[in-house]
């Protein structure tokens, strides 16, 4: 099976390039991390992150024939041969498929990902109805892989003031939360040309997310939120 | 001494579940700590936990931690620790409801309370019927539980240094441990991180095995890093095969879906753990159904083409509950075994999962080692908490969701008696060694310098496949003595690999031929441990000792890498305030 | 100088309202006037100059007319502000717009009120 690789290494590379492999793969080889270990194996200057192998860390996003994924849940069997591998787009590259992250998480970081709640704690359990419970479906199962965020052109663009479909989400996560308190400082802290606005709602995070989540309808949701306090 | 320090009150290695947890309650004292991790805290393989975590919140049913703390003992098939055990249940209602308080999006029942499932082994008054003590968030628990508890850490304003990797453990002259070498993976860079205290989170070490459900990252590199440094290796011979990996694809299958009601099948669709287990069938503890499952495809009644397989049949809890409860295993379903369990049986296959034993520590988290006559004398400074170390709460085998509620525990407690250490006498930082730094820079030399030599990838295949062949499900006095004599001959290999790598930027054969070091200390002391006890107890289970023996070996083992030598010290049966549950015959 | 991210505008919520607000009014307006338009008996220049005399839809006209600059306003902002990094630049790019949508509106009004 062939494969064509970005190949990146700032010690020794000027620039990057694109490196062709031909790989005899076996019949336990199933998913496109597998390809990658085998590569890897032969060729151990090939470097990429890789954690679970079974999608639910995030680790191994890459931009797959064109596409952002999790390598780890891409069949082989799907892929267009020889499969473009390249890494994340949008972020600055460290080394062949491994990007810097520190924007993405910086975004994160920035609609204060946690709960709020500056009740004194009961000593059981906070209580939360199973249909409250249910808003938080589709919002907490993100693994931060950054496959959305990546493939927004407005995170392109603006990746220091975008928050990005990632930061969105979790921030309306906390949002839906009925255990949560602090929904006007959020949406405060939203409120910005940049921070949530620069979302077009072209929904290709919606397209790419390795675990079918939504973010376009999560930043919808805060979207109405505000014209709801406003109007 | 060639290597840059830093200084901090406090260094945890790892950024899983027990390490975020520790870092917790570090934050909240003011002291200056680092918290080092391999991969971005959420990639940690706590991520992977799918079923809940154990507490006897009796939200469903009545409960209480006397039957939890029972089913542990008897899980551990009276190899645990039960004074550990006693504080491990007595702590579980309190830290569930901590990370509720956090944040952690727990399921929830029509009142609002936390949702709880039934698992395997945990069952009401004293083993009489399963009881639903998991609390669950879908099958997404470890996932849940590891961001909530990275958010808070964010919140608490931890300082983490993230994609370094803790190379080896730094002692002074009288044994007590003073800090950590470590690399920055992105520069190359080494540094010495020194602290007045250091605690290891690192995981297991799963990955020694061909068929694991286990994490790329699940090295050992905690336990590599003790044996280096002359710290023994406890109960290192009992490794938990989980019964419900995917066939083929080792991805884990929740025992959450027995839980809700799946069942496992043989190729005949009997429902065969009616004969092994009549009590608690599908719900025995996981060494016995493990071993349930390989009895069925050894003599012959396994499914698939092959008849190398069990089938986990799971349709008849029906589409709404399997969407509900279990969407992450309709996920894994698909994609790794192409069926849809909502249709179709899942093919699995008992899978390599957790690692009883560690680092010996005791309930607070300190690390312990015989000296001078105490077997479990304090080492200075040194913590251990989750999966790495051996409390030992799991004994000869664990109970699901005890992982999960082990790391809270005991992350909690490692990081509450780091802070009462440093009160008391944390005034200043001790000199360093003349040769702090020497092994890891030795190490790196050897690595950088080696022109020519067998590959990392080669060699770490060669150790799963031999952990796989000798020391599996079942295990044969024949294959054993075999095993101890390749698995040296593969740590001898192991110091003359070779990587062709060999610049500084985020060198991943480099980081991948230092974990092998690693993962070779845990296969050596597995095997040799597997080797030396002449019993069958909990997941260690012998073709010709194939009885418990409380006479002889009712002990826990200590590896030590000096020699490959053995020792063994007494099991803990006194609780903290309960009578001892005495060994019986283990029935489920 | 110091490089520090400035966010929290407090406005943005306003603008992406407007822009869906004045659509709603040009959809609404363009439905009416094509069925209005269709509905005429025959259609020359006579009956095209009383249309556009009728102080209705002449007041409607003007009212869709700023609701289309403010629309293009609000669109065309929002390209600059994805793309033009330099805010000097930028400033410029914005007073020219203003300018050419004020130029254009004000031709639009000239046009109306000749018919």
């Amino acid at each position: 099976m062939r494969f064509s690789i970005y190949r990146y290494n700032p010690e020794a590379d000027d620039k990057p390039r694109m490196q062709a492999y031909d790989v005899a793969l076996e019949p336990t080889d199933r998913m496109l991390l597998d390809a990658l270990v085998r590569i890897k194996a032969h060729d151990d200057t090939l470097s990429f992150r890789r954690s679970c192998r079974e999608g639910v860390c995030g680790s191994d996003a890459m931009n797959i024939n064109g596409k952002n994924g999790l390598a780890c849940i891409t069949r082989i069997a799907d892929l267009r041969e020889p499969v473009q591998i390249r890494p994340l787009p949008g972020l600055p590259v460290v080394r062949d498929l491994i990007v810097d992250m520190s924007q993405f998480f910086k975004q994160y970081d920035s609609v204060k990902p946690y709960l709020v709640n500056n009740d004194p704690p009961p000593e059981k359990e906070r209580l939360q109805s199973p249909q409250d419970r249910e808003e938080l479906d589709g919002l907490y199962e993100c693994i931060l892989c950054a496959c959305c965020s990546t493939s927004c052109p407005s995170f392109w663009w603006n990746p220091d003031k975008f928050v990005g479909p990632a930061g969105l989400l979790q921030a309306y996560r906390f949002i839906a939360d009925t255990r949560d308190q602090a929904t006007n400082e959020r949406l405060d802290n939203l409120e910005d040309p940049y921070r949530l606005f620069r979302c077009h709602s072209i929904m290709n995070c919606v397209d790419v997310c390795p675990k079918g989540l939504n973010p376009t309808r999560a930043i919808g949701k805060i979207k109405d939120l505000l014209v709801k306090r406003t109007v | 001494m060639g290597l840059p320090v830093r200084l901090f009150d406090a260094v945890i290695v790892g950024g899983g579940g027990s390490g975020m947890r520790a870092a917790l309650e570090l934050a909240r004292a003011d002291l200056k700590v680092a918290v080092l991790s391999k991969v971005f805290p959420t990639r940690s393989h706590t991520v992977a936990a799918q079923g809940g975590v154990a507490a006897s919140l009796g939200n469903i049913d009545e409960d209480n931690w006397h039957w939890h703390m029972y089913d542990t003992v008897k899980g551990s098939d009276y190899l645990g620790d039960q004074d550990a055990i006693e504080f491990m249940c007595r702590k579980a209602n309190e830290v569930v409801y901590e990370l509720e308080h956090l944040g952690m999006p727990f399921d929830r029942l029509a009142g609002g309370k936390i949702y709880q499932r039934p698992f395997g082994g945990h069952m009401r008054d004293y083993g009489v019927s399963p009881v639903p003590r998991a609390c669950a968030a879908a099958d997404r628990t470890g996932h849940a539980l590891l961001h909530t508890l990275y958010q808070a850490n964010l919140k608490a304003r931890t300082q983490f240094f993230v994609e370094w990797m803790a190379l080896d453990l730094i002692r002074a002259q009288d044994g007590s441990v003073l800090g950590v070498t470590a690399l920055e993976m992105e520069t190359g860079e080494v540094m010495i991180l020194q602290a007045k205290a250091t605690v290891f989170a690192t995981g297991g070490a799963g990955r020694i095995f061909a068929a694991s459900t286990n994490a790329f990252i699940n090295t050992g590199d905690g336990l590599g890093m003790a044996a280096r440094a002359g710290i023994p290796l406890q109960d290192l011979e009992f490794w938990q095969f989980h019964p419900t990996g995917v066939a083929g694809a080792g991805v884990l299958i929740t025992e959450g879906v027995r839980g809700e009601g799946g069942y496992l099948l043989n190729k005949n669709g009997e429902r065969f753990m009616e004969r092994y287990a009549p009590n608690a069938k599908d719900l025995a503890s996981r060494d016995v159904v493990a071993r349930a499952m390989a009895t069925e495809i050894k003599e012959g009644r396994g499914a698939g083409k092959d008849g190398d397989c069990i089938l986990l049949k799971l349709d008849h809890l029906g589409e709404e509950t399997i969407s509900k409860r279990l969407p992450g295993i309709r996920e894994i379903a698909k994609k790794f075994a192409n069926v849809d369990p909502v249709k179709d049986p899942i093919p699995v296959v008992p899978t390599c999962h957790y690692q009883m034993g560690g680092i010996p520590t005791n309930y607070h988290g300190q690390v312990v080692v015989p000296k001078n006559g105490n077997p479990e004398s304090v080492v200075p400074g040194f913590y251990a908490a989750g999966e790495c170390s051996c409390v030992s709460v799991h004994g000869a085998n664990r109970l699901g969701c005890n992982s999960l509620l082990d790391l809270l525990v005991f992350g909690k407690s490692a990081g509450e008696k780091v802070i009462q250490d440093l009160k008391q006498d944390g005034k200043s930082h001790r000199a360093l060694p003349n040769d702090a730094g020497e092994l890891t820079l030795s190490r790196l030399a050897r690595l950088d310098g080696q022109k020519s030599g067998e590959r990392v990838a080669e060699v770490s295949a060669d150790m799963r496949r031999t952990m796989q062949q000798h020391c599996g499900v079942f295990r044969f006095p024949d294959l054993l003595t075999e095993g101890v004599r390749k698995i040296k001959d593969v740590a001898e290999r192991v110091s003359r690999t070779g990587i062709s790598d060999k610049s500084r930027t985020f060198n991943t054969a480099r980081v991948e031929a230092l974990e092998l070091d690693n993962l070779v200390e845990t296969a050596v002391a597995s095997l040799v441990s597997a080797e030396a006890r002449k019993e069958s107890r909990g997941s260690h289970d012998r073709a010709d000792f194939h009885q418990r023996d409380d006479a002889n070996w009712m002990k826990h083992t200590l590896w030590f890498k000096q020699g490959s030598r053995l020792e063994y010290k007494p099991v803990h049966t006194q609780p903290l305030s309960v009578e001892t549950f005495e060994p019986k015959a283990r029935v489920y | 100088m110091v490089k520090r991210e400035v966010v929290g505008a407090h406005y943005g919520l306003r603008d992406w309202l407007a822009q869906r607000i004045t659509a709603v009014v040009m959809v609404v307006y363009t439905a009416v006037i094509l069925s209005v338009v269709a509905g005429l008996p025959r259609m020359d220049y006579w009956q095209w100059k009383v249309l556009w005399q009728t102080p209705v839809v002449r007041y409607a006209t003007v009212l869709v007319i700023l609701c289309l600059l403010f629309h293009t306003w609000i669109g065309v902002r929002n390209i600059f502000m994805d793309y033009i990094k330099d805010p000097a630049l930028r400033l410029a790019l914005y007073v020219l717009t203003i300018g050419a949508l004020v130029w254009y509106g004000v031709w639009s009004f000239r046009i109306l009120w000749s018919a």
